[in-house]
């Protein structure tokens, strides 16, 4: 087989159909054995909190470091057109990538645009 | 939304409400702890707790009671309470670049995970207000900055964004203020004291 990283992507519309936990345990599942997990629809703030607990819960020196979690860079910056209609914006964050720290390394991070480095597991 | 803590704040004096618990939050090594042990230290002349260059050396929450924080006429009693630096990973080969041997960074790190999960165990149960330190010198935007504000944000506390290292030649303040343009964001040096006056003014009127 060729080297590389194996990409997981899925979509919002599977993801709707998922409880919170199974999203939590599927994106470290798929992290832990070294692959990068792509949602089209980001975590709520609850989620995302519940994912760094268990994330910590999980690290094991030598063995998991933990994860990279990147989302575009929305809050604060996105005043859109719902915002100034509810005075407030939406909390769930548009894509989501999740991978396993000494794997995925951010490049750089704009409003609507991330770059990431992958490489493959030592 | 607004008026919810004046509520709190009216039936609280009826029934003598406990005092205001605001936790200090942000990522490691943002000067959380000098700016705990400023605060504490300018009101009752004692520390919280140890700072350290080497992250994570705050690996369990330490509460200070009762803290009196006066500005101008305003007296307003609220609980400190300096947290766990916040982050989504912990590589003990870094605290071994200080100089630390392996078994001792081994340790550090997972007693650092212990305290990551603390500080996101007391942010649900038991804090009340929100100070988020940041170093200025620092991107902003890194995702565990708008994770946290988000989580902050959904649980309704009210919250202030602390621009902290103004003393350090790159610090860069603006680019917190343009981050999160939708919270107060005061900007300060915990090390040096700078601005402490116009924290303590913010701290009177958002955790009142
Ligand atoms: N230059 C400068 N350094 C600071 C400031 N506040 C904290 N530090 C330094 O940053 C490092 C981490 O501080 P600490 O309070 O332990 O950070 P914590 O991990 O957020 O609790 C220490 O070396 C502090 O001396 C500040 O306002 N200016
Ligand atoms: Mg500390």
């Amino acid at each position: 087989m060729i080297q590389g990283v194996q990409i997981d992507m899925l979509s919002a519309e599977r993801l709707s159909k998922m409880t919170s936990y199974e999203k939590i345990r599927l994106i470290l599942d798929d992290v832990r054995q070294g692959s990068v997990v792509v949602l089209e629809k980001g975590l709520t703030p609850e989620e995302q909190g519940k994912l760094l607990e268990t994330t910590m819960m999980e690290i094991n020196p030598g063995t998991f470091s933990g994860i990279e979690i990147e989302t575009y860079p929305s809050s604060g910056s996105d005043k859109g057109f719902i915002t100034k209609l509810f005075g407030k914006k939406s909390n769930v964050p548009r894509l989501m990538v999740i991978g396993p720290v000494d794997q995925l390394k951010m490049l750089s991070r704009e409003k609507d645009r991330l770059i990431a480095w992958a490489s493959a597991a030592q | 939304m607004v008026a919810f803590p004046r509520i709190r704040n009216f039936f609280g004096k009826l029934f003598g409400k406990k005092r205001s618990r605001v936790g200090i939050y942000g990522p490691p090594n943002a000067g959380k702890t000098t700016l705990a042990n400023r605060i504490v230290r300018d009101v009752t002349g004692e520390a919280v707790g140890p700072v350290s260059e080497i992250p994570h050396e705050t690996r369990r929450a330490r509460r200070k009671e009762g803290v009196e924080i006066n500005s101008g006429s305003t007296k307003l009693l609220i609980d400190i309470v300096d947290t766990p630096g916040v982050t989504t990973k912990i590589d003990y080969h870094e605290f071994m670049e200080y100089g630390m041997e392996q078994d001792e960074a081994i340790a550090r790190a997972r007693e650092a995970t212990e305290g990551v999960a603390e500080a996101m165990h007391w942010l649900r149960e038991d804090i009340d207000g929100v100070i988020y330190v940041l170093d200025s010198t620092q991107d902003p935007f890194m995702h565990v900055n708008i994770m946290m504000v988000g989580i902050i944000e959904a649980r309704k506390l009210p919250v202030i964004i602390v621009a902290n290292k103004i003393d350090l030649p790159d610090a860069a303040p603006q680019r917190i203020k343009s981050a999160f343009p939708q919270h107060p964001v005061v900007e300060i040096s915990g090390l040096e004291g700078h601005n402490m006056d116009e924290l303590y003014a913010k701290i009177s009127e958002v955790f009142r």
